[in-house]
């Protein structure tokens, strides 16, 4: 029996050990925003928070968060009030969307340790891919979610 | 909740997007039933009693915004209040039914808006005269002299909401339903946020792995690596103790494990023996198909465009030059690797997958059950990504022929390899141009021969019976530059690798040659290549004229730059739309290339969201220049080398250049594409502009294989 912290909530799992948490939150525990694009931890759509660093779920096994505080993006605010939410929406930032939960799980993982990202400091933190092609909104919006926390 | 709904989004905020799926058994008993809440005012829309409007999408969302750009067109002849209107996705099923009620449901060639802008506007009027009707019914005045703005019915000081109107909007007959003129129009053309963002921000928007149902299981797949080989035994027993009580299915082509989880799934069938039968691409090797397009370039094609003698006109030429391209296949590698999840019974049989092509969805559902196609409920979900791959529907394939044997439902997920692997490749290309020159500079003459891999060929082979793929001679038949003897030629050259349409299609490759040996013919002839080019468009060519002229001006084009920073231009028409570009780079003396800036201007016509216009440009810029920079699929052994991000690299975030979108809009009755034009000039604008910084053609992609460096 393995013990998994998720959001805040205690879940106790018959799970191999050696499972990527990845598919430990979406198969296990139902928690689906949490995605899977390359499985070898190069695309970051599986990006979730393991005591408050981001973390590439997909390569990180069970046994690995023992203990943790493991954060997905159903667990990031209760109403979708994050400012990272918040300007992801003002911006408009997703086009498909689906690698925008590990988007928006790096950038709250930027913007905890650096409330104020130069540019440059976003080149070198968001290492995600987007297909789609919303960089440039995906920077702009971190500068704006660096703006509500402040006004916050 | 509404028990209609056992899957939904679980957290959806106000005003966000709502997306439903039916229980497929009690779907069973009202197959037809609509899962937006409220009156159904006609196909297209329904109407609850607080106003909600929902208006069904009969295009896919990909990342294009037809969530929004769709409803908007409805809810605008509609005079509906935008504030409160939500989307979902139509029935596929109940268009098969209905006598194709959806129209043609495939989203691709960039024809979402431009296709569906008749019948949306024609859906979102048929409702408002309904609702005009019925309460001029109630008023006991003449419905000519209602008006509908902002989901309310107006006669001088009464008011309806549509709310209270819906019922009895339902229930009345409309002969005709005028369209609004244009001018009165309040919506198309304002710039709106995506409907369904909300739902992409906190985990809540399904995706077609997301789908969760009853006693599902997963299955996971490994094909022959060689493409069009076959399972020729396989070593079930080796699983006998492994866990989730994995099943071996074979599928002919793939082995899949089917589990209780997908990770013993996916762990089972990575530790499965099989043995292979390669089958006839075995000694497949990408180096030397390379060097047998080159040699056919040697044999002449066939001729797909003709005008004048090309051959006396190089005869009599001054001087000519002559350059050749290639380009490699690709991979979509959209970010959700493909999955489909099917629950087949005797009676019928439901699919969930993030699919552009519904109706192929049905056709293929029926022909591997044997069900009639009535029988086949495809469910649509937001698609991770499309880009043309998820107009095909070979996984959805696997997933019922899996779905068949394991009786419950099962979600097949192919892992990121699997993806990149196997198969629907952008057809790789060489492309052969010649050009010849009068004393003066002039072009005189201008011969192009193309060697592609067809993607017609193994769709619709009767549209390849003359030799020519005409989506391989995109942009190359159809020169706009008008030079007195031109011949275009083409050769088709198939290997055993699939095919397939790939964003903007044959322009891929053929904007990059054709707009990069045209930048070649403007500095042989020592002019600017805006100028070289514009005394080569004629006045039927004013779109392309006027990009131009807008883009020059907004690139800043020809200021003064440093050694090792360049700019380059290219421009396109495709899709019905002019796409011109201009890029700006840097290469340092080692070689390595940076695109600092894009700059786009567009003429698609019209607009019915500037906003989701400006993403698309965007992400066709993104998309082009990820493979321009980095993209090739290879092959040795008749198996895909690449397999993931790692070794199929992709622009990020670092990557970017500053990309600016401007709109030189024809107006009048011109509607163009906008998911695909934007992608074609990037390649060219970015290969003309690392000539212009190191004086090193780029002839070949991806430019991260080429040797760059200057002094």
């Amino acid at each position: 029996m393995n013990e998994l912290w998720v959001n805040g909530v205690r879940h106790a799992l018959e799970v191999d050990q050696t499972t990527p948490l990845l598919w430990v939150l979406r198969d296990h525990l139902n928690l689906t925003g949490t995605k899977y694009g390359c499985g070898m931890a190069v695309c970051g759509a599986c990006t979730v928070h393991v005591d408050g660093a981001p973390t590439r779920s997909c390569v990180t096994p069970l046994a690995a968060v023992a203990g943790k505080a493991v954060t997905t993006i159903e667990g990031l605010s209760a109403d979708a009030s994050h400012p990272v939410q918040q300007a992801w929406v003002e911006h408009d930032v997703p086009q498909c969307g689906y690698c925008q939960s590990g988007q928006i799980m790096a950038a709250a993982a930027l913007l905890a340790e650096n409330p104020a990202p130069t540019d440059a400091d976003i080149d070198a933190a968001m290492t995600n891919i987007c297909r789609c092609g919303t960089y440039l909104r995906i920077r702009s919006g971190i500068h704006r979610a660096a703006e509500l926390a402040r006004e916050a | 909740m509404n028990r209609r709904h056992f899957l939904r989004a679980s957290a959806t905020s106000a005003g966000g997007l709502l997306l439903s799926f039916h229980l497929p058994a009690l779907a069973t008993a009202r197959p037809f039933e609509a899962a937006g809440e409220g009156e159904e005012i006609n196909a297209w829309l329904t109407i609850a009693a607080d106003d909600a409007i929902t208006i069904r999408v009969a295009q896919s969302e990909m990342g294009e915004g037809v969530f929004t750009s769709l409803p908007m067109i409805v809810a605008d002849e509609l005079g509906a209040d935008w504030s409160n209107v939500r989307a979902e996705y139509a029935d596929p099923n109940r268009s098969l039914r209905e006598d194709g009620v959806y129209q043609r449901m495939g989203t691709g060639g960039s024809r979402a808006v431009r296709h569906s802008l008749p019948y949306l506007l024609a859906a979102g009027a048929n409702a408002r005269e309904r609702l005009l009707l019925a309460a001029a019914r109630r008023w006991g005045v003449p419905a000519g002299e209602c008006k509908a703005a902002n989901s309310v019915v107006t006669h001088n000081d009464k008011t309806l909401r549509f709310g209270q109107l819906a019922a009895a909007a339902a229930a009345v007959t409309v002969e005709e339903a005028p369209l609004k003129p244009a001018a009165e129009r309040t919506l198309i053309g304002t710039s709106q946020r995506r409907l369904e963002v909300p739902a992409k921000v906190d985990g809540s928007a399904a995706f077609s792995m997301d789908v969760r149902l009853p006693g599902m299981v997963y299955a996971a797949v490994k094909h022959c690596p060689v493409i069009g080989g076959t399972v020729k035994s396989v070593d079930a027993a080796a699983l006998a103790s492994a866990p989730g009580a994995p099943q071996v299915v074979k599928l002919g082509h793939a082995v899949a494990v089917v589990a209780d989880s997908y990770w013993q799934a996916q762990s089972a069938v990575d530790a499965l023996p099989v043995a292979w039968d390669n089958g006839p691409g075995a000694g497949g090797d990408s180096q030397a198909w390379r060097a047998e397009f080159a040699a056919a370039l040697d044999e002449p094609g066939v001729v797909a465009a003709e005008q004048g003698d090309v051959g006396a006109a190089f005869a009599a030429a001054e001087s000519t030059i002559e350059a050749d391209y290639f380009a490699p296949y690709l991979a979509h590698a959209c970010m959700e690797p493909l999955n489909c999840t099917v629950h087949v019974q005797a009676h019928r049989a439901d699919i969930w997958t993030g699919m552009q092509n519904p109706e192929a969805a049905m056709a293929v559902g029926a022909e591997v059950t044997g069900l009639p196609a009535e029988a086949i409920y495809p469910h649509n979900c937001f698609l991770g990504g499309g880009f043309g791959r998820r107009l095909n529907t070979d996984w959805i394939r696997e997933a019922l022929v899996i779905g068949q044997q394991v009786e419950r439902p099962v979600q097949l997920i192919w892992s990121r390899a699997e993806d990149t692997r196997q198969g629907f490749f952008r057809p790789m290309s060489a492309l052969r141009f010649k050009a010849g020159f009068d004393a003066d500079g002039k072009p005189i003459g201008y011969a192009n021969h193309s060697v592609t891999h067809s993607i017609l060929a193994g769709v619709r082979p009767d549209a390849v019976a003359t030799g020519i793929d005409p989506s391989s001679v995109e942009g190359l038949a159809n020169l706009p530059y008008a030079i007195a003897n031109t011949q275009v030629s083409h050769t088709i050259r198939n290997t055993h690798l699939t095919t397939w349409f790939w964003r903007s299609v044959g322009a891929t490759q053929n904007a990059f040659a054709r707009e990069c040996f045209i930048d070649e013919m403007a500095a042989h002839a020592g002019q600017d290549p805006f100028d070289f080019r514009r005394a080569l468009l004629g006045a039927e060519h004013g779109d392309t004229l006027r990009v131009l002229a807008m883009l020059e001006e907004k690139s800043d084009w020809g200021r003064a730059l440093p050694p090792g920073r360049g700019q380059g231009m290219a421009v396109f028409e495709a899709f019905g739309s002019v796409a011109g570009q201009v890029a700006e780079v840097s290469v340092s003396q080692s070689g390595d290339v940076k695109v600092e800036r894009v700059v786009c201007v567009l003429d698609c016509g019209n607009v019915v969201n500037p906003l989701t216009v400006e993403e698309q440009i965007e992400g066709g810029v993104v998309y082009g220049l990820s493979a321009a920079l980095f993209g090739k699929i290879t092959v040795a052994d008749g198996a895909v080398a690449e397999s993931n991000f790692h070794d199929y690299p992709v622009m990020r975030m670092t990557d970017m250049p500053v990309v600016e979108t401007h709109l030189a809009l024809a107006g009048g009755d011109k509607w163009g594409g906008v998911g695909e034009p934007g992608l074609p000039p990037a390649a060219p604008a970015v290969c003309n502009a690392i000539w212009r910084a190191t004086g090193k053609r780029v002839r070949s992609l991806p430019i991260a294989d080429l040797d760059l460096s200057w002094t």
